[in-house]
């Protein structure tokens, strides 16, 4: 008699937990011949403003890391997705890949952590400077995370779209709220135990699953959200989010890339959610002349 | 002699225990015309409206000039002429050919450094001290800065290719009105994109000297373009289908009215917004040198700037005798007449901006705060505000939390560091903060953790055209000045 398998159950990933959403809704999960694969957590408002308290309490943690030891998380990360292949080739096949192809966004995937691991303390040296004023003072400017940044992640990318927009915010320092593929989710959440697994804190990375349509006028109209990636290609959603983040200044950006490739892998990703600070100190008085650096 | 005599004793100002003698600044060598036109494809031109605004001198309040006003039409034409220009010289010269023109201008700019500082502090009532030191020399270095970039900009920008936008609609405020137009179309053109620039209403006339400037330096016509005129001219460039960039300083609200109104465009944004800058002192401050930051952060330009630290929060300890000193140092402060070079806070822009100060004056003596001000004279006529201070304020205030734009301070204590940083970070807006410490590693404690894009410490109030400027949160994005203000004006290809 054969034994019966236990099926999982896709849930989100909240401030390092797993719940179900809290509006108990869900929605279908269906493979290429319409088979039911997982009944997928339809997450709402309450469900994206709680990630967001959770990111909040992250940040502090997060951005004040080390910049060596961030890179040693995502580093872990790739170690841990490195051992769950057959999970993702099995999820990712199940969502139309071919085996060749499945294999291929794996390896890609875990190359992008090594590669945003390894930004994680250059980075801020590449994009720093000091400041030659003319004046008897020192001045540098250097790049801090942004702060809390919902991303809609990639529709047609199930782990591959999602790593590679959500490696550049968190290398930076930030932490995010992201909503999975809508019709792709089931790497998204097994991605989720690799980050929970990584040393990565608690509230970090959160994902919700579900439909954009519903949830894009929140990710952008949140007042403690301070950027959102739009990585879609509907024209309405990526107006309307734009026009929402106006009501506290957010700083919006739509990534709408072709990830399979390295093309598009680079710290100028990590940039756009970096504010530049400048700090000025005097010089004690140098006799004659200006600034010394 | 003797009517010299007569003279001093009649308008000397009494301050303190000094006296000083009147010392204004010539305006006989400076030429100021009757009217001003647009300066579209580098003519100037009347405007279709067939309207002219009155220019005002507010320490006087009486007319200086006429200056055109723009309607859409004229809003049209010059954006026509920046993209015509864009495409046909300016994207395709050499990065060295157009530097020589931006130092040319930095260099005419220079020649007139005095006559441009009279025109600033009569259009817009800023001291000529800080005119003739800050604002002037400040907007030609930034020229001379930027100049020097336009032909190395692929070493800003590591492996990438760096290439221009196009057409750059910039809105300047009223505050610093000769150093925001340098602010925006020195990297603008270095860049290689074409401007259409509009001053804000009330102080137009430097920048029209400018567009003397730059229509004497031969640069091609139609890459700068200068447009004076009300909100609804700024409004129809923001909107014009032809602008690529729109590079804006002023209020919040208009930020992001600007935000709003380009979503769904492929245009970008550079935002510098408002501000209520923390400025902190601790214990062990060097106390004297302090108070003169504390003046300097709040009283620079009648407390007309962006970045003002006008929320003074004291270390409870010292608190008594840094108010102490404080009320002592403000006693001296000469309040008059804008061209006179002992005036330390001139006269205020404009009515509007008058008014909406003494009503926040008011609000705060009506929140409960307790308010000094010094008990000097103010001059018989213009719009002049003494410097004001308000004891007892909490964080809960409206003079706490809402940006006041004049010189008007508000006080706050506290214990500890998490405290203050607490209170300082609570706030929507994040441009600037200053902190006052004899400790380094406390300095830098501080300087990390506090949420702003320019942190001055034991120092205030300092720009320099290397130095990126730019805010945090609801203060705006994307920087001026430095190498990172060359961002805000490029694309990569690919």
């Amino acid at each position: 008699m054969p034994q019966l398998n236990i099926l999982k159950t896709y849930k989100i990933f909240i401030g390092g937990a797993f719940p179900r959403t809290e509006s108990g809704r869900y929605y279908k999960v269906t493979d290429a011949k319409n088979n039911l694969l997982a009944n997928a957590c339809l997450s709402s408002r309450k469900d994206f403003r709680n990630a967001v308290v959770a990111a909040r309490k992250a940040f502090e943690g997060w951005s004040k890391k080390t910049h060596f030891n961030r890179g040693q998380i995502l580093y872990r990360m790739a170690e841990m997705l490195e051992g769950r292949r057959s999970q993702f080739k099995e999820e990712i096949m199940a969502q139309g890949s071919t085996p060749l192809q499945a294999e291929k966004e794996i390896q890609l995937s875990i190359e992008r952590c090594v590669y945003y691991s390894g930004w994680c303390d250059k980075y801020s040296a590449l994009y720093s400077s000091v400041n030659p004023v003319a004046s008897a003072h020192f001045n540098f400017s250097v790049p801090e995370p942004m702060g809390v940044v919902s991303v809609i992640a990639p529709e047609d990318s199930s782990l591959l779209g999602l790593l590679s927009v959500i490696l550049p915010v968190i290398a930076g320092g930030n932490v995010c709220v992201v909503l999975a593929s809508e019709t792709k989710p089931l790497c998204s959440i097994t991605f989720a135990e690799v980050l929970a697994t990584s040393d990565l804190p608690a509230g970090v990375v959160n994902i919700l699953t579900g439909k954009s349509k519903e949830l894009h006028t929140h990710f952008s109209n949140h007042m403690d959200v301070n950027a959102v990636i739009y990585c879609r290609d509907n024209q309405a959603e990526q107006k309307t989010i734009e026009e929402n983040a106006s009501i506290n200044v957010k700083r919006s950006f739509c990534w709408h890339k072709d990830w399979s490739s390295n093309e598009h892998q680079n710290p100028y990703l990590i940039m756009d959610l970096q504010e530049i600070k400048t700090t000025w100190h005097p010089i004690e008085s140098i006799g004659i002349g200006g600034a010394k650096y | 002699m003797r009517k010299n005599n007569v003279t001093i004793k009649k308008t000397a100002v009494k301050s303190g225990t000094w006296q000083y003698a009147p010392a204004p600044e010539s305006t006989d060598h400076i030429e100021i015309k009757q009217q001003y036109e647009l300066f579209i494809n580098g003519k100037f031109v009347k405007p279709n409206s067939k309207k002219y605004f009155d220019t005002i001198n507010p320490a006087t309040e009486k007319k200086i000039s006429s200056v055109a006003q723009a309607n859409t039409k004229d809003i049209d034409l010059a954006v026509k002429a920046a993209k015509n220009a864009y495409d046909n010289v300016w994207s395709k010269m050499p990065g060295a050919e157009r530097a020589k023109y931006i130092y040319r201008i930095a260099r005419l700019m220079q020649e007139r450094a005095r006559e441009f500082a009279v025109i600033e502090s009569m259009d817009g009532g800023k001291p000529i001290r800080e005119s003739r030191d800050i604002d002037i020399p400040l907007a030609c270095n930034h020229f001379f800065y930027y100049a020097g970039w336009a032909d190395k900009l692929a070493y800003a920008f590591p492996n990438r290719k760096p290439s221009s936008l196009g057409v750059a609609a910039q809105i300047i405020p009223w505050n610093f009105p000769l150093l925001m137009a340098a602010w925006k179309i020195a990297p603008a053109l270095a860049t290689g994109n074409t401007v259409v620039l509009k001053p804000a209403e009330s102080t137009p006339l430097t920048a029209l000297k400018l567009a003397e400037i730059i229509q004497a330096s031969g640069l091609p016509d139609g890459v700068v373009n200068i447009v004076t005129g009300y909100g609804d001219a700024g409004a129809a460039l923001v909107h014009h289908p032809l602008v690529n960039k729109i590079a804006f300083t002023g209020s919040t609200p208009v930020g992001k009215y600007i935000q709003h109104a380009i979503a769904g465009t492929s245009k970008k944004a550079t935002l510098e917004l408002g501000g209520k800058a923390a400025h902190i002192i601790f214990e062990d401050a060097p106390i004297d040198q302090a108070v003169e930051g504390i003046v300097n952060g709040i009283f620079f330009n009648q407390g007309h700037v962006c970045c003002a630290g006008s929320r003074l929060f004291v270390q409870e300890n010292i608190a008594a005798l840094v108010i102490k000193k404080l009320k002592r140092r403000m006693d001296t402060l000469i309040v008059g007449d804008p061209l006179d070079k002992n005036t330390d806070i001139g006269a205020i822009n404009s009515k509007e901006q008058f008014n909406t100060i003494q009503q926040y004056i008011k609000l705060g003596i009506a929140e409960g705060a307790e308010m000094y001000q010094p008990s000097c004279e103010l001059p018989a006529q213009g719009l002049f505000c003494k410097p004001t201070l308000f004891l007892h304020t909490s964080q809960s205030h409206r003079i706490v939390q809402e940006e006041i734009f004049g010189p008007v301070l508000s006080i706050q204590t506290f214990r500890t560091i998490e405290e203050v940083i607490e209170k300082a970070n609570n706030i929507p807006y994040g441009l600037s903060a200053g902190v006052w410490t004899d400790k380094g590693s406390k300095i830098f404690n501080l300087t990390t953790q506090l949420r702003a894009g320019v942190i001055w410490a034991n120092t205030y109030n300092k720009f320099d055209p290397s130095s990126p400027f730019g805010g945090y949160k609801e203060s705006g994005f994307g920087r001026e000045g430095g190498i990172h203000g060359l961002a805000s004006y490029v694309k990569f290809e690919g």
